[in-house]
């Protein structure tokens, strides 16, 4: 059986491209709509995301001889809520303003399916070693994925990168509905396709 | 059935549950006595920063709280701006009320009589990006409250405001504008006399 789970390094790569979260899963939509409208806030979000996921998957494989079936999810949750919990707490402490920005959304990172779903498909079933390259795997396609949409939405409806100015405003009209949140479909949705679109040409070239 | 299989039954079966519980209660509450002090500071700097700014020449560090009865019968908090040597320079008055999209929360800087506005800085506030969120900015709109005059109350216009007692409304953002001049109105009308009647020297 052992053979058959895919092992470290197969789970760090997959987490990147072949398996992303949020462009191969669709996993995370809430946060990905929700943050996307400037690289800061999209980075602290990314950022806290994968603490909470990669404390999980930890804390979830070394418990995993004692999990019982049908108990297994009430113990998912709970650990990922007090991980959240200690992250929220740290974000309000250490950067206040950007927690205030954020508001509901690093208490929700509790419900992101993401962090659910690797306890039960890598952490509960894999090694300490596999779990963690598994979290750190995700956390870096999250991290990608929240990169590219927030770097389109800021480019486009503010001008600016991280805050920085990079398009003046004399020759780049704002579109302001880029920031907006029907702008967080627009981007996500256009960039899906672009992704599948590469997807599809790319496993119709190698069928040649 | 028997009972005691069954009570045993739980317990092996929830153990793991109550003990990660347990331990999880801890660690949240070792973090909480950790860092709740500083969040609780963070919370607090937040407005003391901004009374410098509110009435020139104030003394964050000299501040004095009031805790005051507002004519609508809530209490508030009000904070009294001293300089270095202890003299009242004017107040800073926290005032909130609904947007465009949500609450918006509002510092108001004052001076001593309540006669003139000093400043206003916006704590809080969700308005639309691009439009209505330009109320937290000093060029585009909040500096045009310094040296107005509190009475009679202040009025929007959309263009060629009087110096004394009108505001000019953001451009597409009328609502926004027309809030938090209305919450600057409210505020100063709920707390006027309440700071008024405040004895006149308090010890310091």
């Amino acid at each position: 059986m052992a053979s058959s789970e895919p092992t470290a390094l197969e789970r760090l790569v997959n987490g990147i491209l072949p398996e992303n979260p949020i462009y191969r899963q669709l996993l995370g939509m809430c946060p990905v709509l929700a943050v996307t409208a400037g690289m800061r806030p999209a980075m602290t979000m990314a950022a806290a995301t994968a603490a909470v996921l990669i404390s999980a998957n930890i804390m979830i494989s070394l418990i995993r001889g004692l999990l019982k079936p049908h108990l297994r999810i009430l113990v998912f949750t709970l650990t990922i809520a007090t991980f959240v919990t200690i992250a929220d707490r740290f974000l309000a402490a250490f950067m206040y303003q950007m927690s205030k920005q954020l508001g509901p959304y690093v208490p929700l990172i509790i419900v992101n399916c993401l962090i659910i779903s690797r306890c039960e498909i890598c952490a509960s079933k894999q090694g300490l070693r596999i779990a963690i390259a598994d979290a750190v795997g995700m956390s870096l396609g999250f991290t990608l994925a929240l990169a590219s949409i927030a770097t389109v939405r800021e480019l486009l409806g503010a001008g600016t990168w991280f805050g920085l100015p990079v398009l003046a405003e004399s020759w780049w009209p704002r579109w302001g509905i880029m920031v907006l949140p029907p702008g967080a479909f627009l981007a996500l949705g256009l960039l899906l396709a672009t992704a599948q679109w590469f997807t599809q040409r790319r496993t119709a070239n190698s069928h040649k | 059935m028997n009972q005691t299989p069954t009570r045993g039954n739980y317990l092996t079966q929830a153990w793991l549950v109550i003990l990660l519980a347990l331990l999880y209660g801890g660690a949240l509450a070792a973090v909480q006595m950790g860092l709740g002090e500083r969040i609780q500071k963070n919370k607090q700097n937040e407005t003391y920063d901004q009374i410098p700014q509110l009435v020139p020449g104030a003394d964050k560090a000299k501040t004095v709280e009031h805790e005051i009865q507002g004519q609508n019968h809530k209490h508030a908090i009000v904070y009294e701006a001293r300089n270095q040597q202890g003299t009242r320079l004017g107040w800073v008055l926290p005032g909130s009320g609904q947007g465009f999209a949500d609450r918006i929360e509002l510092l108001i800087g004052l001076d001593p009589p309540l006669a003139t506005i000093l400043g206003l800085y916006v704590l809080d506030q969700k308005e639309t990006p691009g439009l209505g969120n330009y109320i937290t900015s000093a060029e585009k709109f909040r500096d045009q409250f310094s040296g107005k005059q509190t009475d009679p109350p202040l009025a929007v216009v959309k263009m060629d405001p009087d110096p004394k007692h009108e505001i000019q409304a953001i451009t597409g953002a009328t609502i926004s504008s027309t809030s938090v001049s209305q919450i600057v109105n409210h505020t100063i009308e709920n707390l006027r006399q309440p700071i008024l009647d405040l004895p006149a020297t308090a010890q310091h």
